[in-house]
């Protein structure tokens, strides 16, 4: 038990550790920013399944990159854009948009392992892509991760309202003349790129936690357009700087504890919109006695 | 009369080797309520498409305002059916009315530049007291009060509503068709009104188009609502009923290929519809 402990939780030389590993936490706090927000989106899009299924792809392109010795960054945003963009030609409907997912998971995740197996080199490598590992940062790497990051920031900030009214309201959005079908391939693209940074950092496995959990807790307590966002990239932060802050010392990857504290958010949100719920089907209840 | 908003001349629609309309004329005046009439599968919705520059023509031509229709006109406002709005969005009555003020413009936009806007638009469609509460909570009867604000946000000149009133309770229908007939009497924007029961817009028609087998008639309701009228759009013997006040339609053939069996086409809830007062596209 004992023994567990200190593999879990190790504070010594703390402060040496925060500065040797300080990469990892910017990487956490530009992950965190983008997760949050696009999450909003990856929501009302209904795009949780596809998010899971494009992980798996990125993981396929970086373990071949890894194995053909090339930049594992880039082997992770081609994997991701080539889902993200098969599943968004392919996926218009929902139900096709689920079975392509389906389709290209097992697929993906096959030939990543493959590449793994392959691949000559150390085995916590390996486990980096998939369940993510703290000293995979380095300078290059947070730069590229930085600059991805920027361009879906900007991306997103640029097709906001649009993207909202097409997200949340598709059919008055398109006699409106906006371009749902456009922008609907492109947030693919800003997905896909979202995915590829957080195959990097929490790995393929649980890309979820920072894409969707955040965004899924905000909703449950607030129903506002600025708030949701506000809240999801608040929770997507903190779940994940508190867990590479924890993990720092560990002898363990670091995302259990990063989708642990996302979904302790998740929790604590559940619970307390269960107030708001039920206020909610009060005013139901009343609307149809009056009705 | 003056200038119509909207005219169709020659018009014809064939989507999928079907040719749902041909030789279409239609005129819409400002202020012009029009109610577009015909069974399932008789190309409504796809008229209203054509306008909305969704479908192109394949003859004839259709204007608006004076210039070929064009996709994403601003001063055509849309309502459509009403769908209870997923669950996962984070948005209150207020944001749907705020997309019909500014969710075609690029960039964040700033909190706060529309809420007045907005403000005004809710309490045109006496929507004040729910635009705090969110969508997925909101009734289908209030939600379409929205849909209204949310229309009327650009100034249309022309609103095209596709069957708002589908899955609306009796109390809701009225509200609702009442608040677009003060709407198009005061603002004066020509209405195009696709509905497969008349009876909810009857006091508020001017004129009805009604569809049926690539066929139409146009005129007043009482031009087009009789029996020998609709019987000979037909080919086939349809009976109109007027009684207390309602107009019921037996016999019309049914021309959606799915289900293909001429059954009774009485104009009311033949969709499954129910009007005990309660509202059930709500979800508790």
């Amino acid at each position: 038990m004992q023994d567990w402990w200190s593999q879990l939780f190790d504070f010594s030389d703390y402060g040496a550790l925060v500065v040797l590993l300080q990469n990892s936490i910017w990487a956490g706090v530009v992950l965190g920013l983008i997760g949050g927000l696009v999450g909003v989106f990856v929501m009302s899009r209904d795009l949780a399944f596809a998010v899971h299924g494009i992980s798996e792809l990125s993981f396929a392109g970086a373990a071949a990159a890894l194995l053909f010795g090339v930049g594992v960054v880039e082997g992770s945003i081609a994997g991701s854009l080539v889902a993200a963009l098969l599943i968004g030609v392919l996926g218009v409907r929902a139900r096709d948009r689920n079975s392509i997912t389906a389709v290209l998971m097992p697929a993906g995740l096959g030939l990543g392992i493959l590449c793994l197996a392959l691949y000559p080199g150390r085995a916590s490598n390996k486990f980096g892509l998939l369940t993510g590992q703290i000293v995979a940062v380095d300078d290059p790497r947070l730069g590229s991760l930085a600059v991805i990051g920027a361009v879906v920031l900007v991306a997103l900030l640029i097709v906001w309202r649009p993207l909202t009214f097409a997200s949340v309201d598709s059919e008055v959005a398109a006699a409106r003349g906006v371009p749902v079908r456009a922008l609907s391939l492109g947030f693919m693209v800003v997905l896909g790129l979202s995915v590829a940074i957080g195959v990097q950092v929490v790995g393929a496995l649980l890309v979820l936690s920072v894409l969707v959990t955040p965004a899924a807790a905000a909703l449950r307590v607030s129903s506002s357009p600025l708030w949701v966002p506000v809240l999801s990239v608040v929770f997507a932060t903190v779940s994940l700087v508190g867990g590479i802050m924890l993990a720092l010392g560990a002898s363990v990857p670091i995302s259990p504890y990063v989708t642990t504290i996302s979904f302790l958010i998740y929790l604590v949100c559940r619970i307390a919109s269960s107030r708001r719920a039920r206020l909610l089907r009060r005013r139901s209840a009343r609307m149809a006695v009056e009705a | 009369m003056s200038e119509p908003v909207l005219a169709l001349r020659g018009a014809a629609l064939t989507l999928g080797g079907r040719t749902l309309w041909s030789d279409l004329d239609v005129d819409v005046a400002p202020g012009e309520f029009v109610v577009v009439l015909g069974a399932n599968g008789s190309g409504k919705t796809s008229l209203l498409k054509a306008v909305l520059g969704q479908h192109e023509l394949t003859a004839g031509s259709a204007r608006f305002l004076g210039a070929p229709v064009r996709r994403g006109d601003r001063r055509i406002g849309y309502i459509p059916q009403h769908q209870r709005p997923d669950d996962g969005v984070a948005l209150r009555g207020r944001d749907l009315v705020g997309l019909g003020v500014d969710g075609h413009r690029w960039g964040p936009g700033l909190p706060g530049a529309r809420r007045r806007r907005v403000d005004e638009l809710l309490d045109e469609v006496g929507a004040r007291h729910f635009a705090r509460v969110p969508v997925g909570a909101i009734s289908g009867g209030e939600l379409q009060r929205l849909r209204v604000g949310q229309a009327l946000a650009a100034d249309p000149r022309l609103l095209l509503c596709d069957e708002p009133l589908a899955s609306l309770d009796l109390r809701a229908q009225r509200a609702v068709s009442d608040l677009i007939d003060r709407r198009r009497r005061d603002r004066g924007f020509g209405v195009l009104f696709v509905t497969h029961d008349v009876n909810p817009v009857l006091e508020h028609v001017d004129r009805v188009l009604y569809l049926a087998g690539g066929r139409f008639r146009a005129g007043t309701p009482d031009e087009v609502l009789r029996s020998e009228v609709l019987s000979e759009l037909y080919s086939s013997p349809v009976d109109v009923v007027r009684t207390r006040g309602r107009v019921v339609i037996v016999g019309a053939p049914d021309e959606s290929h799915a289900h293909d069996h001429g059954h009774s086409h009485d104009g009311h809830d033949h969709d499954g519809h129910d009007h005990d007062g309660h509202d059930h596209g709500r979800a508790r």
